[in-house]
């Protein structure tokens, strides 16, 4: 059988419209192989996980830049785990103030990637932290 | 432009001369890169000369300023009699708070105020709605209801300060609340002045903050167009915007071309639906663009958007009154060209793109802060910011003449070049029958995707530079102080919000609300219901809450 792809979600929570880092990603991570769903901005956090559930995804890329990234990026998590998916991987970007990193980590973000990080950095850590899960 | 035969036989003997040489030298000392381009990736050549102007015709294309085709800008004087106007961009947390930024910027020499607001405003949210958690005051003022807006132009002379509201999908209740606050101050709406942005196409394209679909949010805007021309005269009722367009990663050319045809669907609407003629409204249509980093491109840019405006208003439209004729734009620097690596190179950034803006021949101007790029702007970084803009005024001599640009080969070549792609975008566009017609079709919104895409990869591949980022990288980065705002602004909010509901009179605001929903279902102007909700204390949201329910609600369909 041949080896699945990864499923990525790349997802704008909140009401901030600043799409073009989402949109790059999304079109950067199609070029890699990988299959990839774009939300659209103004998703809820619940929108997100349940739209990650349903569409099986392996990761979430999630991306803001209006400062609601405390809120909005542990409660993706937080959902995700409600629903017994934590083996999706969520990953954020956007306009993060270092001082923010720890506490988004300790929520179970996995990776923070701010302006300045090539798209192959991206890549190369989704190829290396994110396999494909054989679901039931 | 006409040069005599001798002088063009002259030209191209001595070109010949130079060309072999720069073979010669080429030859010994290869050129750094086979292919010079803009940031916008146009390519230009390493030498203009006569050749490249040789077509242009001095009265049709050049001109004096104040006169068709306005290349050269639309006032006689320049910026003799008045410099543009100092106008910084600013909003956080509180109206309060907000309030203190504003006359900590007017005793600093600003001359114009400009408003910032939060995402649950600019999206037609209140504070307390479960969509606005996290948001509140982040990167912006929160305004709920007149109360907070009453708290905002505190203060304020608002018979003397023209104020611009970046306001979208809620620009009738802002503006309504702008209105409401100076005549409870006792000044007539004929004495107030300022601009709404309320350009919602660019919103569909690039920007996002979306409410109701296309055709519906451009009845709207045609009201607001409609009541300033017979209410609000010194009003800028609509900013059409490029900013957000190039900031989503489009060319100088797309941001041209698309914010020029958003411009002619407004118009059009405005014509047909409210059947005014073109000369009551056009005069008072204001245009907004970005002054990016390459330096060139952007004077180009607007000395292009005034002669095409000119143009499609003179000759496509009709108009007769030479004030319809002219584009008045106000200017931002770039957002997107900071880098939150090495911030005070921000500084520098900043200033030749504002050079490049008054060069331009902006009419007003917003100068980024250095620390913009990861927060709202702390109270320093926003005086480096304006100081920038004065010392340009008052020191460099820039403002001395009047388009001191104006003659040069390669300017003049280039002005030429981008308005021909920009004709073509347009051209384009008409046969898609109208850009919300595009816009349905996901034409802009994919352009600039590709635009901001092949950036992407030409900085990742170092083909285009970013100093501090792919190139002079320090390990060592120096902290700045951040403004961050307090997570406590949002409790405040609430409970203010809360305050308001409890004691206001809810049978006479929804009395209004049933107003504004009739005025929509019947097509008549929202405008007087607005004013009369708003000042019943109807929040932001309980209005939007009624054009959702009459026109439909727009999601984004997330194109990439």
């Amino acid at each position: 059988m041949a080896k699945r792809k990864i499923r990525v979600m790349v997802a704008k929570p909140g009401l901030d419209g600043h799409d073009r880092g989402a949109r790059v990603l999304a079109r950067c991570f199609r070029d890699a192989g990988f299959e990839v769903i774009y939300t659209g901005c103004h998703q809820t956090p619940a929108m997100i996980a349940a739209s990650a559930i349903q569409e099986d995804v392996d990761l979430v890329g999630l991306s803001c830049l209006s400062g609601a990234h405390r809120y909005l990026f542990p409660q993706v998590v937080s959902l995700l785990k409600e629903k017994g998916a934590d083996d999706i991987t969520v990953i954020g970007g956007g306009i993060i103030p270092q001082q923010d990193f720890q506490k988004l980590y300790d929520a179970g973000i996995k990776a923070i990637f701010v302006p300045g990080t090539t798209l192959d950095t991206i890549v190369n850590w989704v190829n290396s932290n994110v396999k494909p899960v054989e679901r039931k | 432009m006409y040069f005599a035969k001798e002088v063009l036989s002259q030209s191209s003997e001595l070109r010949k001369k130079w060309e072999d040489e720069v073979r010669r030298v080429v030859s010994k000392v290869p050129d750094q890169k086979p292919r010079w381009s803009t940031v916008s990736d146009l390519e230009i050549r390493r030498l203009y000369g006569p050749d490249d102007i040789k077509d242009m015709d001095f009265v049709r294309d050049i001109g004096y300023p104040g006169q068709f085709p306005y290349l050269r800008g639309n006032q006689a004087t320049g910026y003799r009699g008045r410099f543009w106007t100092f106008r910084m961009f600013s909003g956080m947390g509180s109206a309060a708070e907000t309030n203190k930024r504003w006359h900590m910027l007017l005793k600093e020499g600003q001359t114009g105020l400009s408003t910032a607001f939060d995402f649950p405003t600019l999206m037609g949210y209140d504070t307390d709605s479960p969509k606005a958690r996290g948001e509140c005051g982040k990167c912006g003022v929160a305004i709920d209801t007149l109360e907070d807006f009453m708290q905002l132009v505190d203060g304020i002379p608002m018979d003397e300060i023209t104020t611009s509201m970046t306001i979208n999908p809620p620009a009738t209740v802002l503006w309504a609340m702008y209105c409401a606050a100076a005549q409870i101050k006792g000044i007539p709406l004929t004495k107030i002045g300022g601009t709404i942005q309320n350009d919602m196409l660019k919103e569909f394209i690039a920007q996002k903050t979306l409410m109701c679909p296309p055709e519906p949010s451009v009845r709207l805007v045609s009201d607001t167009v409609e009541f300033g021309t017979k209410y609000v005269p010194r009003w800028n009722t609509i900013s059409i915007s490029g900013y957000h367009i190039r900031e989503a990663g489009s060319t100088a050319v797309q941001e041209l071309a698309f914010t020029l045809r958003d411009g002619m669907e407004y118009v059009e609407d405005v014509i047909n639906r409210k059947g005014l003629n073109v000369d009551e409204f056009a005069p008072r249509l204001s245009f907004f663009f970005n002054s990016h980093v390459d330096f060139f491109e952007e004077i180009c840019k607007m000395r292009a958007a005034r002669r095409i405006w000119a143009k499609v208003m003179r000759d496509r439209y009709k108009a007769k009154d030479q004030r319809s004729w002219w584009m008045r734009f106000h200017t931002q620097t770039a957002g997107c060209s900071l880098t939150a690596q090495q911030p005070y190179n921000n500084v520098v950034r900043t200033a030749t793109q504002a050079l490049a803006a008054v060069l331009g021949g902006t009419q007003s101007l917003h100068t980024n802060s250095l620390d913009e790029v990861m927060c709202l702007p702390s109270d320093h970084a926003v005086q480096i910011a304006l100081r920038t803009q004065q010392i340009i005024a008052e020191e460099t001599g820039a403002a001395n003449t009047i388009d001191p640009l104006a003659g040069s080969y390669f300017v003049e070549a280039l002005t030429n070049e981008m308005e021909e792609q920009t004709w073509d975008y347009i051209n384009k566009i008409d046969e898609m029958g109208g850009m919300v017609a595009a816009i349905e079709k996901g034409f802009p919104q994919l352009e600039i995707a590709d635009a901001a895409y092949k950036f992407q990869r030409q900085i990742d591949s170092c083909e285009k530079i970013m100093v501090g980022v792919n190139k002079y990288v320090t390990e060592e980065e120096i902290p700045i102080p951040l403004l961050e705002i307090d997570d406590k602004v949002e409790e405040d909010q609430i409970a203010r919000l809360s305050a308001v509901r409890r004691k206001r009179d809810n049978k006479a605001v929804k009395k209004s609300l049933d107003d504004i929903k009739n005025a929509c279902k019947k097509g008549e102007n929202v405008m007087p219901s607005c004013i009369e909700a708003v000042k019943n204390l109807a929040s932001v949201q309980e209005i939007c809450d009624v054009y959702r329910e009459i026109y439909g609600e727009y999601r984004d369909p997330g194109l990439y």
